[in-house]
C-alpha cells in the first residue's frame, strides 16, 4: 500500500506539470524534493504520465549531478572546489573535512564547483545552508551533535 | 521608526547577515529592510541605516554588536568613517563607513546595470519604480519594435555571458525569424568560478531583469520567457520566482502589459548541477526536458532555438542593461567604454583578494587597477602571482601582464579572454601545474560527452599533465609536452562548444607563463 501511495503521489506531481512546455526537469525536481530521491518506480511513473520512454527519463536523470537514485544520509556537506575557493585553501579544507568526517556514516561530503560566493571563500554548504570563510571546525560545529 | 537595511544577498547571508537581521528585528523603533548587497563583499554583513543626513553604512556587523549599532546609529553624523579595508577586528562597535555613495570604492564605479543593487527592496516593485524602474519599458512600448532593436544595436551592447555577440544584431535575427511563436530565454546558469554578478542582480534587483525581458519580448515579438537558474542559487531562485509573481500581479507581465497589448509571461526554470548548461544549446535542451547535451550550430538558436522556434538567448547582465539603455538612450550607454567594447562591464573580484566584490566600470580599466586599486592585492598579503580572468575556461594572466586593458579586443589581442568578467586572484603559493591539471579535470567531470575531443581529450589531458609534472627522462618529458600541446590543439579545433574548445586556454597560459611549475625551463623546454 505504501508503494502504491508513493506512485500515486509521483503521478500526481507529473500530471501537475503536464501542460508545461518541457516538463521533465521540473517534475524530477519536484519528485526529489518530496521524496529525497528518484527511485526506479518514480521514474517509471513519470515516464508513463509524461508519455516518455523509461530510457528517456533515465537518460535525463542520470545526466544531471543533482538527481539521486537513493536518498542522501541525514547530513550533506558540499565543499566548493572552484578556482576562486582553491585560491584560498579549498583543497586543504576538503581534505580536513573528509578526515574529520570519515567515520561519520550519517554525513555525506561531496565537492561542488562554485556556489557563487567567490569573494568570501572557501565556501560550502552544510545541509543546504551556505557558509563563507568556511573552516573544518565550522563544518563540525554546524552539524548537530558534533563540535570538532 | 529608523530603517536598517540588511542584505539578504546569499554572500552576506553566508557570513551572518540573517543573524544580524534577526537581532535587529523587534528592537524598539527599528524597521528592518532586506536589500540586495552593494557588492562590497569584504565588508559583509554591511548594514546601512537611514539617518537625518542620509544612508550610512556599518561594516562587518555581528549580532553581538547590534546594541552598539543601535546606539551609534543615532550619533553617527558627527563621526569620521573608520573602516577602509579588510574585515574589521571583532570589537564592541561595528566599523563606521559613512555614506556608501561617497565611499571611494563606489564613487570610482559607473553603476548603470547595478545602480539599484543593495539600495532597493527586491520584493517591492514600487521601490524599483522610485529608483528609475519601468521607465525603459514604458518608453519601449511607445516605440515600434524595430526601433527598440535599433536602439540596442546603437548602444553597442554585447552579450555579457562571455561570447560578446552584439545583442541588438541577435535580436534583429530573432525578430525576422519565422512563425508567430518566439521565446526570450535568460541564461542564469552562472557556473564559472569567480563569477556571481548574475546571482547578485537577481537577488538584489530582480525587476530589472523582468523589465529587460519584457522590452526584449516587445522588440523581437516573443510571447514566452524563461529564466534558467542553476540549482546552486537557491536564494536567487526564490527571489526571482517571487518577483515574477509580483510583476504578473502588477501588470508588468501577463496578457496585456501596461495596457500596451503586449502579452508576455516568464517562468523560472531550475538547473540540476551541470556546468555545461551555461552553454546556450545545452541550456535549451535542458529546458526542453532533455539531456543537457550541446547541439551543433547551425542552426543558430536565434532562428531555431527552444523547441525549434526563434529564441533570444542572453545572459542576465545583458538583458538587465537594456532598461537603462531604453530609459537614457543608446548614446548615453555607448558613451562608456572603449573601441567596440561599449558601455560598462560588471566585474567580479574574487579568490585571494583583500577587497572582493562587484565592480561595474567602463570597459578599458586595466587588470592591475582592478586587482590592486579596487581589490587591494591579495587577502593573504602575499604577492599576486596569477589572475584568472573569464572563469575556468579563461587564461591565467601572470603578475607582470596586469596592465592589459579589460575589453573584448584588447584581451583577445593579448591571448586572454574577458568572458563573464570574473577575476580570480592567486598569491605566490599557487601551483600552476595543479591549476592546469584542474582545468582538464573540471572539463572531464563536466563535459556533456557529446563530442570526443572534449569527453576523452580532457581525461587524457589530466593524465598527460600528471606524467609531465612527474618528470622522467628528458625525452619522456619532451614527448609528454608535445602530446599535451597536440591534445590542446585537437580540443581547440575539434570540440563542438567552448567547454572543450577553451579548456586549453588556462592550460596553455599556465604552460607559457609558469613553465617552472611543470619542471620546464623559462623557454618552455624540458630541463
Amino acid at each position: 500500500m505504501v508503494e502504491m501511495t508513493r506512485v500515486d503521489a509521483v503521478r500526481e506531481i507529473a500530471a501537475g506539470y503536464a501542460l508545461h512546455r518541457g516538463p521533465l526537469l521540473p517534475v524530477l525536481h519536484a519528485v526529489q524534493d518530496r521524496f529525497g530521491a528518484i527511485e526506479r518506480g518514480d521514474l517509471v511513473a513519470v515516464a508513463d504520465v509524461l508519455n516518455l520512454s523509461i530510457a528517456d527519463v533515465h537518460g535525463v536523470m542520470t545526466f544531471f549531478h543533482d538527481f539521486r537514485a537513493a536518498p542522501p544520509p541525514t547530513h550533506v556537506v558540499a565543499i566548493c572546489r572552484g578556482e576562486a575557493c582553491q585560491s584560498v585553501g579549498a583543497e586543504r579544507l576538503m581534505a580536513d573535512v573528509r578526515a574529520d568526517l570519515q567515520e561519520a556514516s550519517d554525513v555525506e561530503v561531496h565537492e561542488v564547483f562554485c556556489l557563487g560566493n567567490c569573494a568570501l571563500g572557501p565556501s560550502g554548504t552544510v545541509d543546504g545552508r551556505l557558509f563563507g570563510h568556511l573552516t573544518a571546525s565550522r563544518v563540525g560545529a554546524s552539524l548537530p551533535g558534533r563540535s570538532s | 521608526m529608523t530603517r536598517f537595511f540588511v542584505p539578504g544577498d546569499a554572500a552576506a547571508v553566508s557570513v551572518g547577515a540573517d543573524e544580524v537581521a534577526a537581532a535587529l528585528t523587534g528592537q524598539p523603533g527599528v524597521e528592518v529592510v532586506r536589500t540586495g548587497s552593494r557588492g562590497m563583499l569584504w565588508l559583509e554583513p554591511l548594514v546601512e541605516v537611514d539617518t537625518a543626513d542620509g544612508r550610512v553604512g556599518f561594516a562587518n556587523v555581528s549580532p553581538g554588536q547590534v546594541g552598539a549599532l543601535l546606539a551609534d546609529a543615532t550619533s553617527v553624523c558627527s563621526r569620521e568613517p573608520t573602516a577602509s579595508a579588510g574585515p574589521a577586528p571583532e570589537a564592541d562597535h561595528p566599523a563606521y563607513l559613512g555614506p556608501l555613495d561617497e565611499h571611494p570604492w563606489m564613487t570610482r564605479q559607473a553603476r548603470l546595470t547595478t545602480a539599484r543593487l543593495g539600495v532597493v527592496d527586491p520584493a517591492d516593485p514600487d521601490d524599483y519604480a522610485r529608483h528609475g524602474g519601468w521607465v525603459g519599458l514604458r518608453r519601449a512600448l511607445g516605440m515600434a519594435p524595430e526601433a527598440v532593436v535599433e536602439e540596442v544595436v546603437a548602444s553597442g551592447l554585447r552579450g555579457r555571458g562571455g561570447a560578446g555577440f552584439p545583442a541588438g544584431v541577435k535580436w534583429r535575427t530573432v525578430a525576422g525569424g519565422p512563425g508567430p511563436l518566439k521565446f526570450v530565454t535568460i541564461n542564469a546558469d552562472e557556473g564559472d568560478s569567480g563569477t556571481f554578478a548574475d546571482r547578485m542582480l537577481m537577488e538584489g534587483d530582480p525587476f530589472a531583469l523582468i523589465e529587460g525581458m519584457a522590452i526584449t519580448a516587445w522588440a523581437v515579438g516573443a510571447s514566452e520567457g524563461y529564466v534558467f537558474i542553476r540549482s546552486e542559487y537557491q536564494h536567487a531562485i526564490a527571489t526571482m520566482r517571487r518577483a515574477v509573481e509580483t510583476a504578473r500581479t502588477g501588470g508588468w507581465l501577463g496578457p496585456d502589459i501596461l495596457g500596451s497589448g503586449l502579452a508576455f509571461d516568464v517562468e523560472v526554470r531550475v538547473g540540476a548541477g551541470a556546468y555545461i548548461c551555461g552553454e546556450e544549446t545545452s541550456m535549451l535542451s535542458t529546458i526542453e526536458g532533455r539531456r543537457g547535451e550541446v547541439r551543433a550550430k547551425p542552426p543558430i538558436p536565434a532562428l531555431s532555438g527552444l523547441f525549434g522556434r526563434p529564441t533570444v538567448v542572453n545572459n542576465v547582465l545583458t538583458v538587465a542593461a537594456v532598461p537603462s539603455i531604453l530609459a537614457d538612450g543608446p548614446e548615453a550607454y555607448a558613451a562608456h567604454g572603449v573601441d567596440r567594447s561599449r558601455g560598462t562591464q560588471v566585474f567580479q573580484l574574487a579568490g585571494n583578494v583583500a577587497r572582493g566584490g562587484l565592480v561595474e566600470v567602463d570597459f578599458g580599466i586595466t587588470l592591475r587597477d582592478l586587482v590592486e586599486g579596487f581589490g587591494g592585492g591579495t587577502r593573504s598579503g602575499r604577492p599576486v602571482r596569477a589572475v584568472q580572468v573569464g572563469g575556468p575556461l579563461g587564461a591565467y594572466v601572470p603578475a607582470d601582464r596586469l596592465d592589459v586593458p579589460l575589453a573584448y579586443e584588447a584581451m583577445a589581442d593579448a591571448g586572454f579572454m574577458l568572458g563573464h568578467g570574473g577575476v580570480v586572484v592567486f598569491d605566490d603559493t599557487v601551483d600552476m601545474g595543479r591549476m592546469a591539471r584542474f582545468a582538464m579535470e573540471f572539463c572531464a567531470k563536466e563535459s556533456c560527452g557529446k563530442c570526443t575531443p572534449c569527453r576523452i581529450g580532457s581525461q587524457r589531458g589530466v593524465e598527460t599533465i600528471d606524467r609531465l609534472v612527474a618528470g622522467g627522462t628528458e625525452s619522456d618529458r619532451r614527448a609528454n609536452l608535445a602530446l599535451l600541446q597536440d591534445l590542446c590543439t585537437t580540443m581547440e579545433r575539434g570540440s563542438l562548444c567552448a567547454m572543450g574548445g577553451l579548456t586549453p586556454m588556462p592550460v596553455r597560459s599556465a604552460l607559457t607563463y609558469f613553465p617552472e611549475d611543470f619542471g620546464l625551463s623559462a623557454d618552455g623546454e624540458p630541463r
